[in-house]
């Protein structure tokens, strides 16, 4: 698995690289991504740890501080709450408040895992809670290449920087190069080249706007596909260059509507180019609900994430406009 | 204090846990088939620590459960139909399906909400026992929450918070030496969960959670004083989970990640709450065979009611999924 071998060889790689989280020993929470790290690296710098988020959280902010470079790792994004005041009081400002002397090199690794009737606390993809945070960067794998590349990036970066991934994804398959190396955090991907809309798509929007390309190729709609990889920063002049091509946009996340990176990457854009728009652009989100339990409700509720819907609703979106 | 146990409190204790232990077997059967899909987290082995507690409150008390409430919730008087209904996430559950089993809730006998964020709902059961202080109410109010619950800050401060203002709410800590796949002595460094309550000058006690009756009388003790204005209390009843930590067993796609070791569970299954309560009944001549097959018949009906109710009943309609983000 592509992060299991980021994070093997930058351990080797990095004495003052360490894993600390719930379930790091065991294939409990995070599947394979942990396998072999115990032991070959030992439970020194391989801590399992008691379910004590604000704490743990709190000493890899601080180890981080001392000149370490811990990946703290949260199988769960909603558990990540009770670590809100090391992370965003703490970790965001420390570089700031030192007047630049102590900046804080450390991973905050926090999973999206939802699905399967687990209901309100057990689904959230809260990430852009995190992106608005000065002082934090958050990046969102959707491929396997981008999973490795990504996770070596932010521990190499000299700041706290959110690696959010998304358990939907764990299933995908890529190609992924055996050396070390990074993908530039900031710097997004065209995923597809198009000339009738641009649909950026963030993490598993990303993947699944990749599989509505063809489907919407079929219906005449040629999508340009722009994987943004980070969501703070956002690489807004790839998604502008691609805008004043396409004239359309619209923004697929896989968070809710209100307050959210689609809604962030829209208003960027419009600040910046709103000449070149033709058309209002578009969010495709959940709904501002929080997640059901029963299957009916489930499937409605990531129903606008569903290729299916991705694609109608493009489609309507750009027939609409089509003279 | 010892207590004297009428035939009609033990014949409460034992059809309490018979229901709990019954309900919860019958879950495994339609999760293997996927019938039902929630987490499932089961209560089998734990029965006496709510059945012992919860038996010395009333409708008006109010409590706060985990993802493991199923017992909880039936003790304090939760309908058992709407929590199998929502277990399988049909409109006639206790959430309406919104919540499935790790979100059990019947407000009307004061079981005010379950939640699987690990201690997120012992600082709402302080929040409880400041409004029966405001109010002036002789209630109490009970967390309860697992010995992995001990490691988040909150509890700490909710302990403090309470002793502080000498709130009438009971810390239930159910040690069951687990913490999904963390055995306690790698979660903690001494076992003496109990002692918490130590530094706070509260009352304290640790009991075995297998012997309904001595959860019964610690329970009932501690109960007493927080209603009397004696509050907080804090118990930590020994026990242990018979199956996985969620569904029957560990078995996450095809890896079985039950690290338990075999003798352990056979030793804790020669310690059964519901033997043991059997073995006194039987000791004590205070139950017929004639009276206890009764009771487990009435049981087993209401369990397979229960199901075959849950099953006619029907899945929410999904134009209601906005429903219930706001109260109108
Ligand atoms: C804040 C938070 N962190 C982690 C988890 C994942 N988790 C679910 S149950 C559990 C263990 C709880 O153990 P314990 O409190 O002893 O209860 P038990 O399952 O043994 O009844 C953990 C860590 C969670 N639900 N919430
Ligand atoms: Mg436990």
């Amino acid at each position: 698995m592509a992060l299991n071998e980021a994070i093997h060889q930058m351990m080797a790689e990095d004495p003052s690289v360490f894993l600390i989280g719930q379930g790091v020993k065991s294939p409990w929470y995070v599947g394979n991504t942990a396998t072999g790290l115990l032991d070959r690296f030992g439970e020194a710098r391989v801590i399992d740890t008691p379910v004590s988020e604000n704490a743990v959280t709190g000493a890899a902010v601080g180890a981080a501080i001392a000149g370490m470079k811990p990946i703290v790792e949260h199988p769960r994004m909603d558990f990540m709450m009770y670590a809100l005041d090391p992370i965003l009081n703490e970790a965001a400002n420390w570089l700031y408040m030192s007047g630049g002397a102590v900046n804080v090199p450390l991973v905050i690794w926090g999973i999206i895992n939802r699905g399967g009737e687990q209901a309100a606390q057990h689904s959230q993809a809260l990430h852009a809670l995190f992106a608005h945070i000065p002082g934090l960067k958050v990046v969102m794998p959707s491929t396997a290449y981008d999973a490795k590349g990504l996770m070596i990036a932010a521990i190499k970066d000299k700041n706290p920087v959110l690696y959010i991934d998304d358990r939907w994804l764990y299933r995908v398959k890529g190609n992924v190069p055996k050396k070390i190396y990074s993908v530039p955090i900031g710097k997004g991907a065209v995923r597809k080249k198009g000339k009738d809309i641009t649909v950026v798509g963030i993490s598993y929007g990303a993947h699944q706007a990749t599989l509505a390309y063809d489907e919407l190729l079929k219906k005449g709609i040629s999508a340009e596909i722009i994987d943004p990889r980070t969501v703070k920063p956002l690489d807004i002049p790839l998604i502008l260059e691609s805008v004043k091509k396409t004239k359309r946009l619209a923004v697929i996340d896989t968070g809710w509507k209100t307050g959210g990176i689609a809604g962030e990457i829209i208003a960027s854009i419009t600040e910046k180019g709103f000449q070149y728009l033709k058309q209002a652009p578009l969010r495709i989100t959940l709904p501002d609900i929080p997640a059901p339990m029963a299957r009916t409700l489930e499937e409605e509720y990531y129903r606008p994430l569903s290729v299916q819907s991705i694609v109608a609703t493009i489609e309507t979106m750009v027939r609409k406009n089509k003279k | 204090m010892k207590h004297i146990y009428s035939k009609k409190t033990i014949q409460r204790l034992y059809e309490t846990m018979l229901r709990i232990r019954h309900v919860e077997e019958s879950f495994v059967e339609p999760i293997l088939s996927g019938t039902i899909r929630c987490p499932v987290h089961l209560y089998v082995g734990e029965e006496g620590v709510a059945a012992g507690t919860l038996a010395h409150t009333n409708k008006d008390d109010i409590i706060f459960g985990t993802h493991r409430s199923h017992g909880h919730y039936l003790a304090k008087g939760g309908d058992m139909r709407a929590m199998v209904a929502e277990i399988y996430g049909k409109e006639t559950g206790c959430a309406k399906g919104r919540g499935g089993s790790m979100h059990v809730v019947d407000a009307k006998k004061g079981m005010l909400g379950a939640a699987p964020i690990v201690a997120g709902t012992v600082s709402l059961a302080v929040g409880a026992a400041l409004s029966f202080k405001i109010k002036k109410q002789k209630n109490v109010a009970i967390a309860f929450f697992g010995d992995g619950a001990v490691g988040e800050g909150v509890l700490h401060e909710a302990l403090n918070f309470a002793a502080l203002n000498k709130l009438p709410v009971l810390f239930v800590c159910e040690n069951n030496y687990y913490s999904t796949h963390m055995p306690l002595r790698d979660t903690r460094p001494y076992d003496n969960i109990f002692e918490l309550g130590a530094p706070h000058k509260i009352a304290y006690a640790r009991a075995s959670g297998n012997d309904v009756l001595k959860v019964y009388d610690v329970a009932g003790d501690m109960i007493q004083k927080c209603r009397v204005g004696q509050g907080p209390a804090f118990i930590e009843f020994l026990t242990y989970r018979y199956r996985g930590h969620v569904g029957p067993n560990d078995n996450i796609q095809g890896t079985q990640t039950d690290i338990r070791p075999k003798a352990e569970v056979a030793k804790w299954k020669r310690n059964d709450p519901i033997r043991n309560l059997e073995s006194y009944i039987a000791r004590n001549k205070i139950l017929s065979r004639g009276e206890q097959d009764k009771i487990l018949k009435r049981v087993g009906k209401e369990i397979q009611n229960a199901h075959a109710f849950s099953q006619k009943s029907r899945f929410p309609d999904p134009k209601t999924l906005s429903d219930y983000v706001f109260k109108k």
